[in-house]
């Protein structure tokens, strides 16, 4: 046993690593976070499903009774369809914005120290994290999905337009799960996070296009959603989750900031990160 | 290796230091330990043990001085040290809320085990620590004894030459302790392991430990085979006495610190560590 496992665990630092091999390794650790994540909620889906009212109450109740407002959705787009885009936003940023909150948990218990002597990049750990978020934003979008098919809103079901809302739902919860990951090493208390959490959703929701368009903003509120990335968020997501749905800033521009934003974001949290083993 | 960094101990500690604002918590630590060696660090709380653990792991970076782990230094090549070293920390680090195969495969993943060795490394340790029948469930219901096993088996599975553990016994019943320590043992007869414990069983640490180090306010107050330290004392006796001796009345007696001092001390070791 001794011989066969000298042979496989080489001292790593001696021996000169392709640029494949540690390509695969990185791809690898940020894969095992993830994994992780996907393995929790198959063992415990309820959290799934709590999950799904939120939206529920925001399409039945808010939905219906702002649908009677004159110019509340620009040009002759139905409101409801105009609203359930953002509801998907919104359901993606509630579950990633307090995301970071499972750090100070593991943290607290141990789990993230074991991660931070493992010879993983702090960068590989940090952007596992930001994928497992984008696999429970996912999960969160199917069920936006099915309620809006539901409640009759023209949703577009074309493979090009599904994948295109994929990608922006797992770059958007990547974004704010990251953000949320930042705070999180600030703080390093559930107490204090909570109270930060609550602070930063609703101007996140409120001054983004989510469930008015910006038209109906005041301009300096209008210029605080032109630099939340939110709002480019949804303007995707309107053009990829509707059938007829248009971008206001090009799919292009949207994946742009979207992306720019949350290497950025990334880059941050994984020189934060090391800070969480204090 | 780090060419600059020559040194025949597994461990070389050098001048090593950390400050929380005025707080010193490790002050100016040197000591060497051996190749296979299981040495073991006692002192009080608030000592710094759990401090010094956490430089060594590169956890957190020191004020000053710094420490060579098998040839890397702690400061300029931390990476190269992580692959090196196992850590058990003192508090739960298993995940709960998956099953022991789950933990064990994310390490096994994370510490870049060759995809075709996992399952046999993973079912090779799982078997060693007795967990075989119980690998499919969720660790959350495991009892605290499976737990430090599986926690332990994680740390092996890429084979490190140095393994820290932060009081692997804490709140085990005797035989979940004395399993933890013949999994300790097990491991220094056959992979010649190099492992740093911390224990307040003063009993356990005479009879596992090869060498020991004793740690009052961050510096290192007595080292030496736990034979020695105790015959310093008198002829009968225990490491209890040891400790005593050169902690208790220390602790008592030399600092008497304020209230808001031992808040500080308290809040920073809970920030910070």
């Amino acid at each position: 046993m001794a011989r066969s496992d000298a042979r496989a665990a080489p001292n790593a630092s001696t021996v000169e690593r392709s640029l494949g091999q540690a390509v695969y390794d990185y791809a690898t650790q940020v894969f095992a976070v993830a994994a992780a994540e996907v393995q929790k909620l198959y063992h415990d889906p309820i959290e799934l499903f709590t999950r799904a009212i939120q939206p529920v109450l925001w399409l039945l109740l808010f939905g219906e009774v702002m649908a009677q407002v004159r110019g509340v959705s620009p040009g002759n787009v139905r409101y409801l369809d105009f609203l359930s885009a953002g509801i998907l936003a919104q359901s993606v940023l509630f579950v990633a914005i307090f995301y970071g909150i499972s750090a100070i948990w593991e943290r607290d218990l141990g789990v993230l120290q074991r991660h931070l002597v493992s010879p993983a990049p702090r960068s590989a750990l940090v952007a596992g994290k930001a994928l497992s978020a984008s696999v429970r934003a996912l999960s969160q979008a199917l069920i936006v999905y099915l309620l809006a098919l539901l409640l009759n809103v023209g949703v577009d079901l074309s493979p090009f337009k599904i994948v295109g809302a994929i990608a922006v739902i797992g770059v958007g919860s990547a974004l704010f799960s990251t953000f949320s990951l930042i705070i999180a090493c600030i703080v390093k208390t559930r107490e204090r996070f909570m109270g930060i959490g609550q602070v930063l959703t609703m101007p996140i929701f409120f001054a983004s296009n989510a469930i008015y368009p910006l038209s109906l903003m005041p301009a300096w509120l209008r210029m605080v959603s032109h630099v939340n990335p939110l709002t480019y968020q949804v303007d995707a997501l309107r053009a990829l989750m509707l059938v007829g749905g248009t971008s206001d800033y090009g799919l292009a521009a949207d994946f742009a900031v979207l992306v720019a934003v949350t290497l950025g974001l990334l880059a941050i949290a994984a020189k934060m990160y090391a800070r969480m083993g204090y | 290796m780090d060419a600059s960094q020559s040194t025949t101990h597994t461990i070389d500690i050098r001048d090593l230091t950390r400050r929380f604002g005025d707080l010193i918590a490790v002050n100016g630590v040197n000591l060497t330990v051996e190749r296979g060696e299981i040495f073991g660090l006692i002192g009080p709380n608030g000592a710094g043990k759990s401090t010094l653990i956490k430089m060594l792991t590169t956890l957190l970076p020191p004020s000053s001085g710094t420490a060579i782990i098998v040839g890397h230094d702690i400061v300029h090549s931390p990476a190269a040290v992580r692959r090196n070293i196992g850590y058990v920390p003192q508090l739960l680090s298993a995940d709960g809320s998956l099953t022991g195969y789950e933990n064990m495969l994310l390490s096994a993943r994370l510490y870049g085990v060759p995809r075709n060795e996992r399952a046999e490394r993973i079912e090779r340790a799982l078997t060693r620590a007795g967990l075989r029948d119980s690998a499919h469930h969720l660790v959350g219901h495991y009892s605290g004894g499976m737990i430090r096993r599986l926690e332990i088996a994680q740390c092996l599975l890429h084979r490190p030459k140095v393994l820290f553990l932060d009081e692997p016994t804490v709140g085990l019943d005797p035989s979940a302790r004395e399993t933890v320590w013949h999994q300790i043992l097990d491991l220094r007869d056959n992979f010649q392991t190099t492992m740093i414990v911390t224990s307040h069983h003063m009993d356990e640490i005479d009879q596992f430990c090869d060498r020991i180090a004793l740690i009052t306010h961050g510096r290192i107050s007595a080292v030496g085979k736990p034979d020695e330290l105790k015959t310093q004392i008198g002829p009968d006796a225990t490491l209890d006495d040891v400790f005593i001796k050169l902690i208790g009345t220390q602790g008592e007696t030399e600092t008497e610190k304020s209230y808001g001092e031992i808040r500080r001390a308290r809040r920073a070791e809970r920030e910070h560590g």
